[in-house]
């Protein structure tokens, strides 16, 4: 789950200014079982961080070997051209669940989330969970919850050969599936189909969270990231 | 991967999906192609597209007939209509290409999916980071552009030049020929990934110098590099950490927490 670790924000731009805005709408929290440690009985108890992540309006639920709940079709017929069923199943990821994964639920507000791990507290599942969201946010949902800490992994950015990396919207956007599955050039694309009038934002986001294997593409943040750059916005 | 050169119909679809580029049309042949070298067998194309079955020579009879009149067809830009992406069987040394770049690939020395790392995520029940310690998490080629090992390598010589030891359930370690010199198997320097982790643990007075040597080895590679450096927190929940990337001029806004709330369960413990 580094994957969700780099996600890219004016934070992490090259020159960071001091008044950069901060990210309320993408909060994550994830499951994930050791071996031989914590894993007996594991689907229940992954069944069961779905369920309650489901009882606090995820926008994305996601098993990391078998996707989100956005996943691509193999066998479409070409009406699919114009009238696509885009719609979100968590039901199947949930009824996918099988065994050893990371199973992460992406959440819009710090509420929700807040809501989510003080359900996880009392359920008491035995399974290490974490937190991928801004330090603050995460330190705040654990005192609310009244967990202390235990680790903290911090995100320093890129660094190298940063001059290959595309322009910030599209990391914004592109950096959201850190497995890099969701291509730069086509999120490119997208943006510059949303500015042609081609397609809608919630069109363009449910392309591009087909893509993202383990579900941990925030649908809702993309939209609104679409929806800034198809005015020229910032 | 390959393209089946019958099936395809050069709708050109998959080319922006390629997270690292590879795919173009051959104006001769007037098919998509794979660049064999800068692929990295991640499989986006094949597994994120949606696919259709249709007929190729009706699908190419069509699209004849569209350009001919200056139309232009909107399709879905994720479907490959005639399913024409096909994976290869990928023989030693090629298979590593798969293992860093597929996420549903688990890798064979540590069990785990993506990029194989358990890091702090497990921390609360490994016990692998300490309180006074920093794990850190150096990964190449993200985001979407790619790294081969022969610049890994040039970032392991200079960790361990400071004797730092690397972590040994980690898929680049277990490709290590000699870590204590951070020397990688010959035979794969040359193979191109997605991305891969080189992790090292620390005591927390050796973060700066890390810091360091990551900044000024990552200037003279070809790929970005991506650096995530962990702690165990205090029983209050606090830690030291911060504190020093500040003063090392780093943004520490994003992270991972993890909750403490995993155990070992009582089988487990039997």
């Amino acid at each position: 789950m580094t994957n969700t670790l780099h996600r890219f924000s004016e934070h992490y731009a090259f020159e960071p200014k001091p008044s950069a805005r901060p990210i309320e709408n993408d909060f994550i929290v994830f499951a994930m079982a050791t071996r031989d440690v914590n894993d007996d009985n594991l689907v229940e108890k992954y069944r069961t961080f779905a369920r309650l992540a489901l009882a606090h309006n995820p926008v994305n639920l996601g098993d990391a070997t078998k996707g989100g709940i956005y996943r691509p079709d193999q066998a479409l017929n070409p009406l699919a051209h114009w009238r696509r069923d885009d719609r979100p199943d968590p039901a199947r990821v949930v009824q996918g669940l099988d065994g050893h994964t990371t199973l992460a639920a992406v959440f819009r507000t710090r509420e929700d989330m807040e809501g989510f791990v003080r359900d996880l507290k009392q359920a008491d599942l035995g399974v290490s969970i974490n937190i991928s969201a801004p330090v603050d946010a995460a330190a705040a949902c654990c005192k609310a919850a009244g967990l202390a800490r235990h680790s903290v992994e911090f995100s320093l950015g890129f660094q190298g050969r940063v001059e290959r990396l595309p322009d910030r919207s599209v990391l914004e956007i592109g950096t959201m599936c850190g497995h890099g599955m969701v291509s730069h050039t086509l999120v490119r694309k997208l943006i510059d189909w949303v500015k042609e009038g081609r397609r809608t934002p919630a069109q363009a986001t449910r392309y591009l969270a087909r893509f993202c294997t383990c579900g941990v593409f925030n649908p809702t943040r993309a939209e609104e990231l679409f929806e800034q750059t198809r005015t020229g916005g910032s | 991967m390959k393209i089946d050169q019958y099936k395809c119909v050069a709708c050109g679809n998959c080319i922006p999906v390629c997270p690292v580029g590879a795919i173009y049309i051959d104006p001769v042949a007037g098919r998509a192609q794979v660049n064999q070298d800068e692929c990295v067998e991640c499989h986006t194309c094949y597994r994120g597209m949606s696919k259709e079955h249709l007929w190729p020579p009706m699908v190419r009879a069509v699209r004849r007939v569209a350009r001919a009149f200056r139309f232009r067809f909107d399709p879905e830009p994720d479907i490959c209509p005639t399913d024409a992406l096909t994976p290869q069987e990928l023989a030693w040394p090629r298979i590593v290409r798969r293992a860093f770049s597929d996420p549903l690939v688990p890798h064979e020395s540590t069990g785990l999916h993506g990029r194989g790392t358990a890091e702090v995520k497990t921390n609360d029940v490994t016990g692998r980071v300490k309180e006074g310690e920093a794990g850190f998490v150096i990964e190449f080629g993200r985001p979407g552009v790619g790294a081969r090992f022969r610049e890994i390598q040039e970032m392991t010589k200079a960790l361990a030049a400071l004797g730092v030891e690397f972590e040994k359930k980690n898929p680049v370690t277990s490709l290590m020929t000699d870590p204590a010199k951070g020397l990688v198997r010959e035979d794969i320097l040359n193979e191109k990934i997605l991305s891969a982790i080189v992790e090292v643990k620390v005591g927390l007075e050796q973060v700066p110098e890390i810091l360091k040597t990551v900044r000024r080895v990552s200037r003279g590679l070809e790929t970005v590099v991506a650096v995530g450096v962990s702690t165990r927190c205090d029983a209050d929940g606090s830690e030291r950490l911060s504190a020093v990337l500040a003063a090392e001029g780093y943004p520490a806004y994003r992270g991972k927490t993890n909750l403490g709330l995993g155990r070992m369960s009582v089988e487990a413990a039997r």
